[in-house]
C-alpha cells in the first residue's frame, strides 16, 4: 500500500493541539485509526464480520497491559496474536529480584496465565522470536517460520541488558539479570559454585547481589562509579547504603573498571552433582535453559573463572552478572526501517513513524526519554490502548519517576534532581548512628528533588509536593521532618509496623477490610494500582483516611516501583483532562452548560459519570454564578433533596441556627415540627445545630413549610457548601471573652450561608485564645484576642486532624468579614471538587494563599467582591422554594399501583 | 412474555438522567430515564445494602447507588464489576410518551 511509505510526522498530536484557536482542547485524532481492515481476503469463513488483526510483538508487562486496557474498552475490535521469545506467559519482571532472593516463586509472579489468553481469544506464541517485519505486506515472521498478518501492530520488545564489550563476555557463566532464564541460571549456579561477581552497582546489580548472597554465594559488586547507585543517590546516602549492605556480607569494589573475563584454568573445584535433587526449582519446573544464553553447564567448555580489572588485579568469579544497564531492544524495529534514536521513537499517542505500528514499554523513546519503571509504562499502555480502540483522545505527556530499592530491610527513596547545583538550595539531615539521611533540594521555594535513606515514609509526600509544585516557604523549617510535623496526626510512622501487622488487622475501618484481604486481592487479582485495590477490596474507597496504609501495603506486596505518579491526574475515567485544565477551559472558552462542556472537552462518555458530573456542575456554577442554570440531576441526592440521606433511605433535617444561637420560640417550633412529623430521633450536632432524623422524603416539603413559617432556613448540613459557624459565648457573658464572638459568628454566617463550595466548609469564632469553639480545626477560624482577631485557615477535625495555619491578624470585624469572603472565594475558585481546604492548603502552599490574600490587598478586595456577587443568587432558601412547589417531582412518587 | 402492562405516567414526568418511584404492594420500583430517553425499571434496592437506587445519579445506562456508590447497569440490573450483585428488572415500555410497567420481573441478566 502506498500509504505505508508516506512519512508520518511523529508529533502529529502536538501539531493538532496547536492548530485550533483559542486554547481549544483539541481532539487528538489519530489519522489512521479508522483505516478499513484491508485484509478482506482473510475473512474467516462462517459469515463472521472481519475483525482487524492486531499483532503484539513482546509478551511482557507493557504490551500485555496495553492489551488488557484494550480488551476493557473494545473487546471485539481485533483478532489478537501475541509473540513472545520467552517460553513463559506474561510475568511480573519486577519481581525477579524477590524470586532470586527466594521470597517468591515463579508461579506467584505470573500475571496472565495461558488460560487467560485462551479465555480472551488471544493466539499466544511463546518461545518464538519475531525476526522480520514486512511492512509492505503487513506480516511478521518468527524464527521458526510462523507468519502472521496484521492491520495494526504493537511493538513491546522491551530492553536488553547491556553487555560490556570485554574479552570473555561470552563465556559460560556470564549472565544478565533480565528474565526468568537468567534467574534460573543464577539459582543454578548458586547451588554449585561459590564466587559471584556482579558488575554494576545500580539498582539491578544490588538486587542481584542481595539475592545471590541470600542463596549462599560470596558476592562482590564491581562498580565503575565513585559510589553505589550514582544515578539514584548522592554520596552520603550511598555510603550509608554501602555500609548496611556490607553488614549483610556483600563486598564492594568501587572505581574499578573491568578489563577482561578470564576462563577457569581447569574444571571448576565444585563439579556439579548429578541432576535431580540439587537442581533449582526453576529447572525442575521445566523452564529450561535457553538457547544462546551464556550459561550452559557444559563441562567441556571452559567456564568463567575470574574477573580482571584495568589496574591488573583479579578476583575469582564462577558466576558473573552483567548489570551495567539496559538498552532499548530496537533491533527488530530498526531492521524494519522504523525510526529509532536511543529507543523506538513514538509520539504522544504511542504511534511510531509507521502509523499502523504502535510501541510501548522499555523499547520506546518518548520525547527523548526511555522509561524503565512500570508505572510510566502502564500509563503508556493506557494511552496506546485508547488509540488502538479508536477512541483517539488520550495523550501521553511523560512521567515523573522515583526510585525505591527492593532489598528487604533497606529503605531508600529518591526522586527528581537530588544532586543540587546552581540556583538550587539543599536541606540536609544526617544521623549516621541511626543510619538515617535525608536531603531535599529546593528551587525557588519549591521541592525539586529528594533523597531519603533509612526513613522513607515521607517519600510519597515529597513526591506529591514536587508534582504539585507546592510553595513550601511557610513550612521549610519543618519540611525535613515530614508530614507528621505539619500537625497531621492521622499519619503515623507506621511503615514497619504495617508490614509486621497480622493479616487480621483492620486497615479500612469504613469497609471492614483487613490487611490479609488486601494482600490476598493484590496477589490473586494481580492488582497494581491504588484504584484497582479500591475497586476490588473497597479499602480506602470511602473516607480515604487509610489511603497511605493501603499504598504502603501495595508497595510492599508488589514491589516498590509503583510509587510513581502520572504528571497529571485526570478528573475521572471519562476524560484525560485534569481538574485545573477543565476549570480554565470553562472560563477561557465561555462554556456555560454541562452538555456544552462535555462536547467541547471531548468527553469519552455520553453524559459523564457520578464522579465528573457533580464536579462539572460545581465548576460551571462557580465560574458563572449569575448565569449558570444549575443541573439538579448532576447533584448528589443530598443536594437535590436538601437533606442527608440515611441508611434506610430516610432523610435528616437540620434548620439553620445563626451562630448557634437560639431562643424558646425557635425551639418550640422545632419541637412542634418534630412531633407533627413523628421524628423518631433528635440530636445536637457537632456544629451546634439540631438534627431531626428519620424523615420520609415525601414529608420533607411540608416539614420545610412549617420550619420556614417559623423563620428557619436550610442549614445546608447536607451539601458541599458552607455548613455552620460554631461560636463560644464571647465577651457578652464569658469573663475571659475578649470580643463578641457570637455576634461576629452570626455576621459571618449571614455572609457565607448558602454558598456552594468544592467540599463542606466550616467556620468557628472563639472569643479568646482558650478557643472553646475549636476554631483551629475549621476551614476558616477566628480566634479573638484583646487587640483584634487572628484568622486561621485550612483546619480539619475529621478524617485527618489538621490544625489550621495562621493566615494573618486583623483589627476590625469588617476586616474579618472581608478576609472571610476573599478566602472562601479563593478556595471556591482554586480547589478541586471534593478537596477540602486542608489538603488544598497543603497542595498549593500557605505562601501562595498569603500572597493572594494578605500581600495583595487589591486582589483580596476583588475576591471578596466576587464572593458577594456569587452569594446574591445563592442566598435563596431552598426549603422555602420547595415548600412552595419547586422540583415537586423530586419528592413525590410517580404513581402508586394498588 | 408478560403482557400485563400498567400505565404509570408520561415520559416527561421522569427527569432526564433521573428516576421516579412507583409504589407497589410488592415494594418500590425505580423507573429511570437516561440521557437518550431510554426507560428502565429496577427494584428500588441496591443489591449491596438496599440503598434506594432511584435516588442515585444516572449516567449513561448506569446508576450510582447513593449509599456506597455501587454502579448498577440499568439494562441488566447487574452491579458493575468487580462488585457482584443484581437488582430485579421489570419490563417497561414507552408508547407515544406513555410509560407502562409490568410487575412480572424479567429474567435477571
Amino acid at each position: 500500500m502506498a500509504s505505508m511509505n508516506t512519512p508520518h510526522a511523529p508529533l502529529s498530536s502536538e501539531a493538532a493541539q496547536s492548530a485550533p484557536s483559542g486554547g481549544r482542547a483539541a481532539r487528538i485524532n489519530n489519522p489512521h485509526a479508522s483505516l478499513p481492515p484491508e485484509g478482506a481476503q482473510s475473512v474467516p469463513s462462517g459469515g463472521r464480520a472481519a475483525r482487524m488483526k492486531l499483532v503484539l510483538v513482546g509478551n511482557g508487562m507493557a504490551g500485555m497491559r496495553t492489551l488488557e486496557e484494550l480488551l476493557k474498552s473494545a473487546p471485539d475490535l481485533y483478532d489478537i496474536t501475541v509473540f513472545g521469545d520467552e517460553p513463559h506467559p506474561n510475568y511480573n519482571r519486577i519481581m525477579l529480584s524477590p524470586v532470586l532472593a527466594g521470597e517468591q516463586t515463579v508461579e506467584q509472579i505470573i500475571l496472565n496465565s495461558r488460560d487467560w489468553y485462551a479465555e480472551n481469544g488471544i493466539t499466544l506464541h511463546t518461545g518464538k522470536k519475531i525476526v522480520k517485519i514486512d511492512r509492505k505486506r503487513r506480516t511478521v515472521e518468527a524464527d521458526d517460520g510462523t507468519v502472521a498478518a496484521y492491520d495494526r501492530m504493537l511493538l513491546a520488545t522491551g530492553s536488553k541488558p547491556f553487555v560490556l564489550p570485554v574479552p570473555g563476555a561470552d563465556l559460560p557463566g556470564v549472565v544478565g539479570f533480565r528474565d526468568i532464564a537468567d534467574v534460573d541460571a543464577m539459582i543454578d549456579a548458586s547451588t554449585h559454585y561459590k564466587h559471584a561477581v556482579v558488575i554494576g552497582g545500580g539498582l539491578l546489580g544490588l538486587e542481584a547481589a542481595n539475592g545471590l548472597k541470600l542463596r549462599g554465594m560470596e558476592v562482590s559488586v564491581v562498580h565503575i562509579g565513585d559510589w553505589l547507585l550514582d544515578r539514584q543517590l548522592d554520596e552520603p546516602a550511598a555510603r550509608l547504603l554501602q555500609k548496611s549492605l556490607e553488614e549483610k556480607g556483600l563486598t564492594f569494589l568501587l572505581k574499578k573498571q573491568t578489563a577482561e573475563l578470564l576462563p577457569a584454568a581447569e574444571i571448576p573445584p565444585n563439579p556439579p552433582l548429578t541432576k535431580g535433587g540439587t537442581d533449582s526449582p526453576l529447572s525442575q519446573r521445566g523452564a529450561g535453559v535457553p538457547k544462546g544464553r551464556g550459561f550452559i553447564r557444559d563441562l567441556s567448555a571452559p567456564r568463567v573463572g575470574a574477573v580482571k580489572f584495568k589496574d591488573g588485579s583479579e578476583i575469582p568469579a564462577d558466576l558473573v552478572v552483567m548489570a551495567v544497564g539496559i538498552r532499548p531492544n530496537t533491533a527488530l524495529a530498526e531492521s524494519a526501517g522504523l525510526y529509532c534514536n536511543r529507543g523506538l521513537v513514538v509520539n504522544d499517542t504511542m504511534q511510531t513513524y509507521d502509523p499502523r505500528i504502535y510501541a510501548v514499554g522499555e523499547c520506546v523513546s518518548h520525547r527523548g526519554i526511555a522509561y524503565g519503571l512500570v508505572a510510566p509504562l502502564f500509563e503508556q499502555a493506557k494511552v496506546c490502548a485508547n488509540h488502538l480502540a479508536e477512541h483517539g483522545v488520550a495523550q501521553y505527556g511523560g512521567s515523573m519517576t522515583s526510585t525505591k530499592l527492593k532489598v528487604t530491610g533497606i529503605d531508600l527513596f529518591s526522586a527528581g534532581n537530588f544532586m543540587g547545583g546552581k540556583g538550587l538550595e539543599e536541606i540536609v539531615f544526617q544521623d549516621v548512628g541511626r543510619g538515617s539521611y535525608k536531603k531535599l533540594v529546593l528551587k525557588d521555594n519549591k521541592l525539586a528533588g529528594a533523597v531519603l535513606y533509612g526513613d522513607t515514609l515521607d517519600g510519597t509526600w515529597y513526591f506529591e509536593l514536587m508534582r504539585d509544585h507546592t510553595d513550601v516557604s511557610d513550612f521549610r523549617d519543618k519540611l525535613l521532618f515530614g508530614r507528621n510535623h505539619l500537625g497531621d496526626s492521622g499519619h503515623g510512622d507506621e511503615k514497619g509496623r504495617i508490614m509486621a501487622m497480622p493479616d487480621s488487622t483492620e486497615i479500612c475501618g469504613c469497609n471492614g477490610v483487613c490487611k490479609g484481604d488486601i494482600v490476598k486481592a493484590i496477589h490473586e487479582k494481580k492488582l497494581f494500582t491504588l484504584d484497582e485495590v479500591r475497586a476490588h477490596t473497597k479499602a480506602s474507597g470511602s473516607c480515604g483516611s487509610c489511603t497511605g496504609l493501603v499504598e504502603t501495603i501495595l508497595a510492599a506486596t508488589v514491589g516498590g516501583d509503583y510509587s510513581v505518579a502520572p504528571s497529571k491526574k485526570p478528573l475521572c475515567g471519562c476524560t484525560e483532562y485534569s481538574h485545573d485544565e477543565i476549570r480554565s477551559a470553562i472560563v477561557d472558552n465561555n462554556l456555560k452548560s454541562l452538555p456544552e462542556t462535555l462536547r467541547f472537552m471531548d468527553w469519552k462518555t455520553p453524559d459523564g459519570c457520578a464522579k465528573c458530573r457533580p464536579a462539572l456542575n460545581y465548576y460551571l456554577l462557580c465560574a458563572w454564578p449569575t448565569e449558570y442554570q444549575d443541573d439538579a440531576q448532576s447533584r448528589y441526592i443530598n443536594e437535590r433533596a436538601h437533606g442527608n440521606i440515611q441508611k434506610d433511605g430516610s432523610f435528616s433535617v437540620v434548620p439553620r441556627m445563626w451562630g448557634g444561637l437560639t431562643n424558646p420560640k425557635e425551639l418550640r417550633a422545632i419541637a412542634d415540627v418534630a412531633e407533627k412529623f413523628n421524628v423518631p430521633e433528635m440530636k445536637v450536632t457537632g456544629g451546634q445545630r439540631i438534627d431531626l432524623f428519620g424523615v420520609k422524603k415525601e414529608d420533607l416539603p411540608a416539614m420545610w413549610k412549617d420550619l420556614s413559617d417559623a423563620g428557619f432556613v436550610s442549614g445546608h448540613a447536607y451539601g458541599k457548601a458552607m455548613r455552620t459557624v460554631k461560636t463560644c459565648v464571647g465577651s457578652k457573658w464569658c469573663r475571659f471573652g475578649t470580643q463578641d464572638s457570637t455576634g461576629l459568628g452570626v455576621k459571618l454566617e449571614q455572609l457565607t450561608w448558602g454558598s456552594w463550595m468544592p467540599h463542606k466548609y466550616k467556620l468557628a469564632v472563639s472569643g479568646c485564645p482558650r478557643n472553646c469553639a475549636e476554631a483551629t480545626i475549621k476551614d476558616f477560624g477566628v480566634v479573638c484576642v484583646d487587640s483584634g482577631y487572628e484568622l486561621h485557615i485550612g483546619g480539619n477535625g475529621g478524617i485527618k486532624v489538621r490544625v489550621t495555619d495562621l493566615l494573618t491578624k486583623v483589627e476590625s470585624e469588617e476586616q474579618v468579614l472581608e478576609f472571610a469572603g476573599a478566602f472562601a472565594q479563593l478556595y471556591r475558585e482554586e480547589a478541586h471538587y471534593l478537596e477540602r481546604t486542608a489538603p488544598w492548603v497543603e497542595r498549593v502552599g500557605l505562601a501562595h494563599i498569603k500572597a493572594r490574600l494578605v500581600e495583595d490587598e487589591a486582589n483580596r478586595k476583588l475576591l471578596a467582591e466576587r464572593f458577594l456577587i456569587s452569594q446574591q443568587p445563592a442566598q435563596v432558601d431552598p426549603w422555602k422554594a420547595r415548600a412552595e412547589g419547586e422540583q415537586k417531582h423530586e419528592f413525590t412518587p410517580l404513581t402508586a399501583l394498588a | 412474555m408478560n403482557e400485563n402492562w400498567l400505565e404509570i405516567g408520561h415520559l416527561e414526568d421522569i427527569p432526564r438522567q433521573g428516576a421516579r418511584v412507583v409504589k407497589t404492594t410488592a415494594g418500590e420500583i425505580a423507573v429511570f430515564r437516561t440521557v437518550d430517553d431510554e426507560v428502565f425499571a429496577l427494584r428500588d434496592k441496591c443489591p449491596h445494602k438496599g440503598g434506594p437506587l432511584s435516588q442515585g445519579i444516572v449516567h449513561g445506562r448506569r446508576v450510582a447507588c447513593p449509599l456506597h456508590d455501587w454502579k448498577i447497569n440499568l439494562d441488566t440490573g447487574l452491579a458493575v464489576a468487580p462488585d457482584v450483585g443484581c437488582a430485579a428488572r421489570y419490563p417497561v415500555r414507552v408508547v407515544d410518551g406513555q410509560v407502562s410497567l409490568s410487575l412480572v420481573p424479567g429474567e435477571s441478566g
